[in-house]
């Protein structure tokens, strides 16, 4: 098995490449511009200045946009298994197969039809009023940003949630009716519990990239909400100060990273604590 | 940004575009397009959608001289991308204050006028507009120009608009579309409150954030290529924008009127300069000479229906097209209008400062 593993290793050789090329020598490059100012001193002034009050406004507004999608996927996201579960597995394959389908089409695209559905003159609102209902003022605020976050990362919540769920053997389930308890029962005592794996990679993929997404807010928020994303965007292209940009990118990095530091801490202990109850 | 005709979504691929070149520019491995082979070349960077790409092959196809074609979204990104270095540009339209920040920072090179068949085609009144920020001619020559001016509904305002004050009396509350653009945006402020656009004053910057700030509220959205179309759909009763927008959107909803307010606006002039590291600035004179040509920036003009600094482009016009204010401004209506000139590092940095102050607002 070891000589096979050392024959194949050169098969990485591509990805190391692109690894190192594309994401080490950039992280570095960034890593630096952050340390130094204009004249090339060390500083970490860029980096504390996360703490300056239009960055830090900046930064809980993106925390609050990615915990409230995060909950929100999740509160989404388990319904939807549950029912995709009860299914056929064909057809529950299918259902996930119309979730997964709008994925393949552009992202931008998609958040235009977004535009379009919620703008004041938009669809949803024609609908409303043609009901004789008062039309809605969704465009350009937090509500629609949101709405363009969950829609987008639903998916990502989904999958893994979907799997984990899926894997969870027959006999444990059936064990726990015969045993007696009711379906509320048996979901909070075992199906979530024995999810947690995907819940967790499913709250790593959605929590990150939503907090440090630009586009939605750009395109959603009519230019008027500022995520820290827009933020940083904004100082490499606009003001160009890539000192400061870089600081607070390598700030929002260590945010993330302790994040996730966290959460794969946590994944460890359930992966124990479901050692311990298969055990038991 | 005073360009594009069709909505391009393109901001945020631009973005990420020119992250990726700032982080491929200073890895190292910054690579300048210097092939040395006998085939000329020009590397051209322009607006996206600032003229018609069926121009740049008939340009190859007479002279033989390849044209690489890069784009940028605002003159900010374009001088970003430029500084960066990754691309070898040659051949560069952008801004007026723009152009003469690269002037100023001798990023450019002077252009042989006289060596030029078509730039008598350029009216005299453009190359004076032009003097603004290239006082002898030297090293501009002018692309397209317009006004900044509001683009309104006529049914959904209840009298003519002729005050940039309409923006900020909270009577169109919740019906405002503002261009997401630093300078305009100060601007247009800056002219509501009777000061020059070019001030350098602090205290009548700060006096512009201010009135800024408090119409906050009553903005519906910032946007750039989408502001026209907002307006057009209804989804709001006016947009700020430039007057090459104004043509189209009236074309789209006959409702739709543009003014330029009473109180003044700003004239921009996008130009056509050549780097200082244009390797071969005859090709590039014969590139800018070429674009002077009628028939040529005929085509261009008709691609995207901004007002042409190219009289023998107006000449050809008919007389409705000629009398359209917003294809062919008037002395008149460009009366209490300024070109931006102002490129004062402090200054600049002040309105980068006091522009994320307002959008964090």
């Amino acid at each position: 098995m070891s000589g096979l593993t050392k024959r194949f290793k050169w098969l990485a050789t591509p990805y190391l490449l692109w690894s190192v090329g594309f994401t080490v020598i950039p992280l570095i490059v960034i890593v630096r511009y952050a340390l130094t100012d204009d004249t090339g001193a060390f500083t970490l002034s860029n980096i504390t200045a996360i703490a300056d009050p239009i960055h830090a406004r900046a930064f809980l507004f993106s925390l609050e946009i990615a915990l409230g999608c995060t909950l929100i996927c999740i509160l989404l996201a388990y319904p939807l298994v549950m029912a995709f579960r009860r299914l056929r597995l064909s057809r529950g394959k299918f259902m996930m197969f119309v979730l997964i389908l709008p994925m393949w089409m552009n992202f931008i695209l998609r958040l235009l039809a977004w535009q379009m559905l919620l703008s004041s003159n938009g669809i949803i609102n024609n609908l409303l009023m043609r009901l004789g209902l008062s039309p809605l003022k969704i465009a350009n605020t937090w509500a629609a940003v949101m709405i363009g976050v969950v829609y987008e990362y639903l998916p990502f919540v989904v999958l893994p949630i979907y799997n984990a769920v899926m894997d969870i053997d027959k006999g444990v389930i059936e064990a726990a009716k015969d045993l007696g308890a009711g379906s509320m029962r048996t979901f909070w005592r075992v199906i979530f519990p024995l999810s947690m794996p995907g819940l967790k990679s499913g709250i790593t993929m959605v929590f990150v990239p939503s907090m440090t997404s630009f586009v939605i807010a750009d395109l959603l928020g009519g230019g008027k909400l500022q995520l820290i994303g827009n933020v940083i965007e904004q100082e490499f292209t606009h003001s160009m100060n890539w000192h400061l940009g870089s600081g607070l990118s390598v700030a929002l990095m260590v945010f993330v990273l302790a994040s996730m530091a966290l959460t794969v801490k946590s994944e460890n202990n359930v992966e124990e604590d479901r050692k311990n109850w298969e055990e038991s | 940004m005073r360009h594009t005709i069709k909505p391009s979504k393109t901001l945020p691929a631009a973005a990420l575009l020119a992250f990726a070149l700032a982080l491929t520019g200073c890895g190292g491995g910054s690579s300048e397009n210097k092939e040395a082979s006998e085939k000329r070349s020009l590397t051209v960077f322009n607006y996206s959608e600032y003229l018609d790409p069926d121009v740049l092959d008939a340009f190859t196809e007479e002279t033989g001289i390849g044209i690489k074609y890069e784009e940028a979204l605002t003159p900010e990104d374009m001088y970003t991308k430029y500084k960066s270095g990754a691309i070898g540009y040659d051949v560069l339209c952008t801004a007026d204050y723009m152009v003469k920040r690269l002037i100023s920072e001798d990023e450019v090179q002077k252009i042989d006028l006289d060596s030029f068949e078509n730039a008598g085609n350029i009216g005299e009144r453009y190359w004076d507009m032009a003097k603004a920020f290239d006082p002898d001619n030297t090293y501009a020559v002018p692309h397209f120009w317009g006004t900044l001016g509001i683009l309104y509904n006529t049914t959904m305002v209840d009298e003519p608009v002729d005050s940039w004050g309409v923006l900020f009396d909270g009577s169109c509350a919740g019906n405002i579309i503002m261009q997401n653009s630093e300078r305009d945006t100060f601007m247009l402020a800056l002219k509501y409150l009777g000061y020059s656009l070019n001030t350098d004053s602090e205290d009548e910057i700060r006096e512009a954030q201010e009135l800024l700030m408090n119409q906050e509220d009553d903005v519906q959205a910032w946007l750039v290529d989408e502001a026209r179309d907002e307006v057009v759909a209804g989804n709001a009763a006016m947009a700020v924008v430039y007057s090459g927008e104004a043509y189209l959107g009236h074309q789209y909803n006959e409702d739709l009127e543009y003014v330029i307010p009473k109180e003044g606006s700003e004239i921009w002039i996008d130009s056509w300069v050549v780097t200082k590291d244009c390797a071969d600035k005859d090709a590039a004179q014969q590139f800018l000479d070429y674009l002077c040509r009628e028939d040529v920036a005929k085509k261009n003009f008709e691609y995207i229906y901004y007002s042409t600094p190219n009289e023998a482009v107006i000449d050809s016009l008919d007389e409705e097209d000629r009398s359209n204010e917003a294809m062919v401004p008037s002395d008149k209506a460009t009366e209490n209008c300024e070109v931006c000139t102002q490129i004062d590092p402090e200054v600049t940095a002040l309105y980068n400062q006091l522009w994320k102050e307002l959008k964090a607002n």
